[in-house]
């Protein structure tokens, strides 16, 4: 009968164009403005790394000013970032099965085609394990050695969209790129990689593009890298030089470790607290022990990537698409009971008030399936509203399949609940009462 | 075949009553064609409907091919429409956006039978009528008596004992009225009991049985249905005591 059903539904709804134009626009509206809203709430609260989100941990420890907390708004929470001294410190750490210090900055690439200008980008200083932390796959070479990190030695792993640009695509590794004045030696070529969020450094920018450029933290101290992202330092210190401000107590130095199980991270925990009572000694980490290993998801909650303002943005879609659907229900209530006629022959012919009632649900679900589709539509151009409006958002106003599918379940589950009590009516008014109206 | 004692309808609108049907007690025997009379407002439609189990009443017992279906759930009923009774209408009531192929099959749909049954069905009801070369016409492009003809292969499509006629040459001209009624009349004799409500005198005077009704009562012929009735409870009992 679901065949025969459908039959029906689609010669009903082709039957009065207008009315069914003026249902499925309503739908696709409501379902066009909700999708939005939940696709960029989806793609910010979405976990980058699923497999492995919870044995990859940020470390913060509390090297604050004595005065007063990192945040006010937060008092419990230790900087988001590290000082030079102490990411130095815990890389000498072995717990980890895996560990990275990173910061972000800003280089000047002088490409060898002539047809490419000198270009400003934004490269991460990190160490070796950086790509197999974050499960960063290789299209050509590999990273550079553990020994490599402090050398200073210039190397270099360039991302394959960044590899295309500067070498045609052709395998680089061996080959010197110019970054800087320096002729840097490229040691691999990483996937293309775009983490959504960018959890591995959500200080500068939750959203923003991933780095393409990446080379060994030393380099920074080799060539006197300041950082292009987040430094902040509460100590009034005399800073004259690059060395002066790499003792300071400024921190800028993200730094991520993989610790698989329990044990680890109670080891680890043990071993940074270690660290700092050390350090205590030494006059330094004056407020109290306040020492975090936070997991990505976690890290995500706590540094608030997905705002209040978004969860509220999807409870007002949510709204207007209840209104869309009141209006549906008027509109589908008008039109089944201006078929009630038809109905009741139907009834007298030998439908039961079931079968009545499936019949108007198919065609209310396909109704709400045209209207998920359209609404497909109506999401994409307020994406691509969005886009134009915020051009930081362009990695979260993009639909994927799950989410059209999700948009189109949606719309049918919805419209569904909004036919219920339409159907409902219809299906309860004695056949006789339709037939005299013929 | 039908049997309905005592049987009262009263429709409410506020605090005001109409009593459609008062005390309705008829019997119709299995293969009769009974034309039921009364003016306009007598209770005639709402008798059909009844009968045709499309409407509840309020008070009295019905029972059709020996089942009481007085107090049945909306499935059975709906079940036994399907079944048991065929209905014409005056008005034809087919389905406007369905051809006649399709209208023909909306009771078998609901009957569950097979796609091939169906189609069976379906061209030997349509070829009984006379219409195989229109089963792909829409209702508006039929003339009304065709539009009948395709109501009553609608409604013997699932071959049912009992066929309930409300003004069924109401809308036609003398010429198609004749030929719909000719056609009933040879679907009587093939063996289906037929209810056929009407105010035309001389087609009523064409069935074998004529029975009255006026302000919602049995008029004329109370006393034969109540001597039939008891004849049958006595019969009943003989066959309990044996």
């Amino acid at each position: 009968m679901f065949r025969y059903y459908l039959k029906l539904a689609s010669r009903s709804l082709l039957a009065t164009p207008a009315t069914t134009a003026l249902m499925v626009a309503t739908i696709a509206l409501g379902i066009g403005i909700f999708m939005a809203a939940v696709t960029i709430y989806y793609l910010m609260a979405n976990n980058p790394i699923p497999h492995k989100s919870d044995v990859l941990h940020a470390v913060q420890l509390d090297s604050w000013d004595p005065a007063q907390p990192y945040r006010e708004d937060l008092p419990e929470q230790a900087p988001w970032e590290l000082t030079y001294t102490d990411a130095m410190a815990l890389r000498e750490s072995n717990i980890p099965h895996r560990h990275a210090a990173m910061y972000k900055v800003s280089l000047v690439i002088q490409p060898t085609r002539e047809d490419l200008k000198p270009f400003q980008t934004e490269a991460r200083l990190t160490d070796a394990d950086f790509f197999a932390l974050f499960d960063i796959p290789f299209v050509y070479g590999a990273a550079w050695g553990r020994d490599a990190d402090d050398a200073g030695q210039l190397l270099v792993v360039i991302s394959e969209s960044r590899n295309d640009e500067l070498f045609g695509g052709k395998d680089s590794t061996g080959k010197t790129l110019r970054i800087n004045d320096r002729e840097f030696t490229v040691v691999g070529v990483s996937q293309d990689w775009n983490p959504v969020p960018k959890y591995y450094d959500v200080n500068n920018g939750a959203f923003d593009e991933p780095e393409q450029i990446f080379i060994p933290s030393g380099v920074g101290r080799e060539l006197e890298l300041f950082s292009s992202g987040n430094t902040n330092c509460w100590k009034d210190e005399d800073i004259n030089s690059f060395e002066e401000f790499l003792g300071s107590e400024c921190v800028w130095w993200q730094f991520w470790v993989e610790l698989p199980s329990t044990v680890d991270r109670d080891a680890y925990q043990a071993f940074i607290d270690a660290y700092v009572k050390e350090q205590k000694e030494l006059g330094r980490f004056a407020r109290p022990l306040n020492n975090r290993i936070t997991a990505v998801e976690e890290w995500l909650d706590v540094r608030q990537v997905v705002r209040d303002d978004n969860k509220v943005l999807i409870g007002i879609a949510f709204l207007f698409l209840v209104v869309c659907l009141f209006n549906i229900v008027g509109l589908m209530l008008t039109k089944f009971l201006g078929k009630a006629p038809q109905i009741g022959i139907r009834r007298a012919l030998g439908a039961s008030r079931g079968a009545v009632f499936r019949q108007q649900l198919i065609e209310v679900g396909a109704l709400g399936a045209a209207g998920g589709l359209a609404g497909l539509g109506f999401a994409w151009l307020s994406l691509k509203g969005i886009q134009l409006l915020f051009p930081g958002f362009e990695h979260l106003a993009r639909l994927d399949l799950t989410l059209a599918g999700l948009a189109i379940a949606c719309a049918v589950v919805t419209t569904i609940i909004a036919g219920l009590y339409p159907a409902w009516r219809v299906c309860r008014v004695p056949p006789g009462a339709y037939l005299r109206l013929q | 075949m039908l049997e309905m004692h005592h049987i009262s309808k009263v429709y409410r609108t506020g605090t005001v009553e109409t009593h459609a049907l008062r005390d309705f007690s008829l019997r119709v025997d299995e293969g009769e064609f009974v034309a039921v009379t009364g003016p306009s407002g007598s209770g005639k439609t709402t008798f059909l409907n009844v009968a045709g189990m499309l409407e509840d009443f309020t008070s009295g017992t019905y029972r059709l091919d020996a089942e009481d279906v007085s107090d049945l759930g909306d499935d059975a009923r709906s079940r036994i429409r399907n079944e048991k009774i065929g209905f014409i209408f005056q008005s034809f009531n087919l389905i406007p956006d369905l051809d006649v192929f399709d209208n023909v099959d909306v009771p078998l749909r609901y009957r569950g039978f097979s796609g091939t049954e169906r189609r069976r069905r379906i061209d030997e009801a349509v070829e009984r009528v006379g219409l195989t070369s229109r089963m792909r016409h829409l209702p508006s492009q039929l003339s009304g008596g065709q539009q009948q003809r395709v109501a009553i292969a609608r409604a013997l499509a699932g071959a049912p004992r009992f066929l309930l006629a409300d003004e069924p040459t109401g809308n036609l001209d003398s010429e198609m009225a004749d030929g719909v009624m000719a056609l009933l009349e040879d679907i009587n004799a093939a063996g289906t009991t037929i209810v056929m409500v009407t105010h035309d005198a001389d087609l009523a005077g064409r069935a074998p049985r004529n029975v009255q009704v006026l302000d919602g009562w049995v008029q004329d012929t109370a006393e034969a249905v109540e001597s039939s009735v008891a004849n049958r409870a006595s019969a009943e009992l003989a066959v309990v005591g044996s």
